[in-house]
Parts: structure tokens; sequence; C-alpha cells
């Protein structure tokens, strides 16, 4: 029945459940790697990896016509400049707490006070 | 791409004449069912929000001048007086890994009208969700009572990290009960047999929420839990 959709053999999800399974393992396995360009290069690799065959294969991407691939996968681009903005905003806040503020103390005066009546 | 069913009788143009006359056409855009389409933008507008929820959490993080707590320990679990890093965590991964696997069976079964496979893997998939909220809640409870974690601050370092661990793990655990009850409720009328007429073509909408939720996951565990 043509008019029912995505339809694809078993063995294709089998395949890529399994390499799902091997990048969650090797994912996880990164956090036995001291921290560094090479641990953190890894971790956006099988990120990368993951979810791309979750959305190409498991949710069928991979099939549909480029009309919807483009307008769903496209808006999300533009994320790239919120996330890179932010990234410049962070440094700039941390290179002025470092100047006016001595690191590294225990900063705020009401973190203090709460952290008094948390203590176990 | 030739043995697809999907948009049968329609020829593939090839890349920007497919799209341009899917786009100009005086008719409906997206060659799918409507809720499918529906579906993708909805989960488009939920990707906006995790990428600002994980922004806010880099922002925080690389602004802060005091140590991040280290999530490796935070996150690790004492397995007979062994220290395991991130044993939850991994463990939770893989649940979730399985739990998108048996629903892209079930999306399957479903449109073979097989409707007592699809409900009972759609099942199976809820199970593993409510597992995870399970464990999520085992993790929250560990951290709030036996770390001393806060929204507004911890024992271990930047007081951020409290904030942002319980904001986005919290909407993102909210997501996947939402997915549990969702799930089972599609799954209870499949199997009443409700959508013989109408098809199938639910099963694979929830099934694209359900897929989401487990994408959400990678990028929290990579960004969150690893960095």
């Amino acid at each position: 029945m043509a008019a029912d959709g995505q339809q694809h053999p078993l063995k294709i999800y089998f395949w890529i459940w399994g390499l799902l399974f091997l990048f969650s393992a090797a994912s996880y396995g990164t956090d036995f790697l001291p921290h560094g360009n090479f641990r953190w290069g890894l971790i956006l690799l099988f990120m990368i990896l993951k979810a791309g065959f979750i959305v190409a294969i498991f949710m069928h991407m991979a099939w549909e016509r480029k009309a919807l691939i483009y307008a769903i996968l496209g808006p999300p681009v533009v994320l790239l400049v919120l996330i890179g903005l932010m990234a410049v905003e962070g440094d700039y806040t941390e290179l002025k707490r470092l100047d006016f503020f001595s690191a590294p103390v225990i900063p705020a005066g009401h973190h203090e006070a709460g952290h008094g009546a948390e203590a176990h | 791409m030739a043995q697809e069913a999907v948009s049968a009788g329609t020829a593939q143009e090839a890349g920007w004449t497919a799209i341009v006359n899917d786009w100009s056409a005086d008719k409906a855009t997206f060659r799918v069912p409507w809720g499918k389409a529906m579906m993708w933008i909805f989960l488009l507008s939920d990707t906006f929000i995790f990428t600002c929820f994980l922004t806010g959490y880099m922002n925080v993080r690389m602004s802060t001048t005091v140590p991040w707590p280290n999530p490796s320990e935070v996150f690790g679990l004492d397995v007979f007086g062994v220290s395991v890093p991130l044993l939850l965590i991994g463990i939770m991964t893989f649940d979730l890994i399985t739990s998108s696997g048996t629903m892209a069976l079930a999306v399957n079964y479903g449109y073979r009208r097989d409707r007592g496979r699809a409900a009972a893997l759609m099942f199976l998939t809820a199970a593993f969700g409510a597992i995870f909220v399970g464990m999520q809640a085992f993790e929250w409870t560990k951290l709030i009572t036996q770390e001393g974690i806060r929204p507004w601050g911890n024992p271990l370092g930047a007081s951020q990290f409290g904030a942002t661990f319980f904001m986005i793990t919290g909407f993102h655990g909210l997501h996947v009960s939402a997915g549990v009850v969702y799930l089972s409720i599609v799954a209870m009328k499949v199997l009443r047999g409700d959508y013989e007429k109408r098809g199938y073509e639910i099963v694979e909408i929830a099934g694209l929420y359900w897929h989401f939720v487990d994408l959400v996951w990678v990028f929290i565990f990579a960004f969150f839990y690893l960095w």
C-alpha cells in the first residue's frame, strides 16, 4: 500500500540500532580520556554520528523530499550564530570578572548564605 | 532511492528543481500527511528551545571564574566499592537508544498493519521511557540529598551547575514523561484498531517525537555530561 508512507526493510533498522549502540559505547569511552582537544573532538564526532543516523534513518529524513528536508534542517543553522555570539559574550564576561573580582573566591554573597544552610 | 513507496507516482526530480516544484505548485508543499509536517515543525521549534538552553549553559560555564564541578565524578556510581564514572548516565543513554530501536520497529509493523506487534513495541518503548524517568528521579534524588546540589549553588564548585543541570535535564525529563503518556495512548488506540481505516501514519508521527527525545539526549550527554 503505497499511501502508507515510509516502509523499509527491517534489516536497516537493526544495522543502525547496532551502530548507535557502538557510537554510544564509544562516546561513553571518551569519559576515560584526559580533557583536551582530542577528547572534545571525539565527543563531537560521536555526537554528530549518532544524531545524523537517528535523524536520517530512524526519523526517515533520508527518504523525505528536499522541500521538507530543507524546511526542517535549514532553520537550525541560524542557531550557530547564536552559539557564536554567546561564546564571544561568555569569554568577555569571564575576562571582566577576572579583571574586577579577584578569582577564584566564591563570588556572590547570597551564594554563601545558601551554602551554609545546605551543608550536610 | 528508487525502491521507496513514498510519494508514489511522482517523478523524483533532482536537486533544486524538486524544491522549486514543491514550493511553487498550487497545492500542499509537503507531500506527507499534515500531522507529520506539523510534528516536524513542532520538533523544529523544540530544537530552538533546547539549543537556547544548551547555549545558555555554554555561556554561564564559559563565563564563571569558579571551577566547574567534574560531571564524571558527580554522576559516578559506586559498584561494590569501585567508583565507576558516569555509570548511571551511561545506562540511561543505552536505555534511550534501545527505546529508539523498538520505536523504529513499531513504525515498521504499523505500516505492515500488524497492529498487535506495533502496539506491543510501542508499549515496550514507553516502558523504556518510564525506566529512564525513574533513573532520572534516582539521579536527582542523589544529587539533591547526598551532594547538596541546588539550583542556586552547590558545595562542589560553580553555582551555575545546579541551575543549568536541573533546567536542562528537567525539561528533557518532562519531554520523556510526556512521550510515555503519548505513546501509551497511541498504542492503546492502535491495539483497539482505531487506525485500520485511517492508516498508521500516527505511529510514525509518535515515533518522530520519541526519536527527537533521544536526539536531544545525545546532545545533553555530549555537552553536559562528557564535556
